[in-house]
């Protein structure tokens, strides 16, 4: 299939940056969209050109380094996944695509669709961890019983890879799902009950600080996540700000 | 608790607060209201009481207009952090791929409702005011259903009032549920609040709508 594709270029964080037109021709079907952007730089390192940056690692849908916001989508038109999973078949010969970075202000961009999601790893930092002794005598962790509903939600949440979908599809940039898939990993365990507290608290506070939006419940962002994670992970995290405001 | 409700969260749960003071303030005026679609003489009963209860006069109606304030005065300062997250637009964005129209557009649907109580507080509010407290008018209890008859008549405050009260529909349609999720309610409750909360979005802006026009096309 042939393709127009429109492209954010921008040279640097400073640059202004502006869209940019570009063809590409004999795109199959079954290729990811990943490949069909490689296919593109291979045209424009032929014809001595800049190459789109891009971030991808895996190829797989769990590094969650993919970005880019399609169509006007995060990941683009799919459900469930990511843009490496996304396949050309979504797509129609001579359709024109828009092709974007993840835009928010706590999401600098840094070179063409490639943009800085450390705050998320500034938000983990903050209290997305357990303290465990590991000294060697650290308890076996199946030597504490855990439900097996409790085990599956918490798994379901820490299904998250932080890929930020849910701050480019959010109207207002919130960081809500992301942060509350994190609290709720641990929330859900007995392990993660002695900071629990804490961890809320100051992981809530770095998001603040970090300059995301509030959540005004869209759901946009359970929709486009590519992992399905659920907004009662946010309606739990809710929760749990309000007992550490009453606890302590 | 004061850096609770300065966090994002806290926020959510404060404006979820205060929407569900206003929904039930909603449903209190509209039983009231309802009353005057079948006896002119219960309405005006009820109304005299709202309108002479010190309880209800110098109690509950400051707490109703601070709530009211609030609701806005944050819904506002929200409005703008939010905007402000995220300083360059998407070129091509297609919100409707995810998310409901009245979701992502509370602060207009709630903006409508705003415009409309400054004519509903013109209409109904500051008159009051006036005829109690600054004209110092003696009190008649069969005087309400009249002045709310009267109100009625012109075409063009029905059609305001109508196309407000489907706004607020609107903004019902999403804050109602938003406000339990905000709350934190689970999985469990949410089909059942979900659907209690488009029931609840409908009823009370049709009754509403129901009283308008009735009073316009019952005027004797």
């Amino acid at each position: 299939m042939d393709l127009t594709l429109k492209i954010w270029r921008q040279k640097s964080a400073t640059d202004k940056g502006k869209m940019v037109d570009y063809k590409v021709t004999d795109i199959s079907e079954h290729m990811s969209f990943l490949e069909m952007m490689d296919v593109l730089n291979e045209q424009l390192v032929n014809k001595g050109e800049e190459p789109i940056a891009f971030d991808h690692d895996c190829r797989e849908g769990i590094c969650g380094m993919c970005s880019m916001y399609i169509n006007g989508e995060a990941h683009g038109p799919d459900r469930g996944v990511t843009t490496c999973q996304l396949h050309m078949r979504m797509f129609k010969d001579g359709d024109t695509i828009t092709i974007e970075p993840f835009r928010a202000a706590a999401f600098p961009v840094i070179k063409d669709l490639v943009v800085d999601r450390m705050a998320f790893e500034r938000i983990q930092q903050a209290g997305g961890y357990i303290s465990v002794n590991t000294s060697g005598n650290t308890q076996d962790a199946n030597a504490t019983p855990i439900s097996k509903h409790a085990a599956d939600e918490s798994m379901d949440a820490a299904s998250c890879i932080g890929c930020g979908a849910c701050v480019a599809t959010c109207k207002n940039s919130s960081a809500m799902l992301f942060v509350s898939a994190k609290v709720s990993q641990y929330a859900l365990l007995p392990q993660g009950q002695v900071e629990a507290a804490d961890r809320v608290r100051n992981m809530v506070a770095q998001m603040d600080l970090e300059g995301f939006g509030n959540c005004t419940n869209t759901g946009a962002c359970e929709i486009e996540c590519p992992k399905g994670i659920s907004l009662d992970n946010i309606a739990r995290m809710n929760r749990e700000l309000m007992k550490a405001a009453v606890l302590k | 608790m004061g850096g609770f409700f300065n966090s994002s969260v806290g926020r959510k749960v404060a404006m979820a607060l205060s929407a569900f003071f206003l929904m039930f303030f909603l449903i209190i005026h509209l039983a009231v209201n309802i009353t005057s679609l079948f006896s002119a003489n219960l309405f005006n009963e009820m109304s005299h009481f709202m309108g002479t209860n010190p309880l209800v006069q110098f109690a509950l109606q400051p707490v109703l207009i601070l709530g009211v304030v609030f609701h806005f005065v944050m819904g506002f300062v929200l409005e703008i952090k939010n905007k402000s997250a995220r300083k360059i637009a998407y070129v091509k964005n297609n919100g409707a791929a995810n998310s409901t129209w009245m979701s992502r557009n509370m602060i207009y649907s709630g903006l409508v409702v705003l415009a409309f109580l400054g004519l509903h507080f013109a209409d109904f509010w500051l008159p009051e005011l006036n005829y109690k407290y600054i004209a110092f008018n003696p009190e008649e209890p069969t005087r309400y259903f009249h002045e709310l008859q009267e109100k009625f008549v012109p075409v063009w405050r029905v059609a305001a009032y109508v196309a407000a009260f489907i706004l607020l529909g609107l903004h019902l349609a999403h804050g109602f549920a938003s406000a339990f999720q905000s709350m934190g309610a689970s999985t469990i409750r949410k089909k059942t609040l979900q659907t209690f909360g488009k029931a609840y979005a409908i009823i009370i802006p049709l009754g509403f709508i129901i009283i308008a026009l009735f009073h316009h096309f019952n005027h004797h």
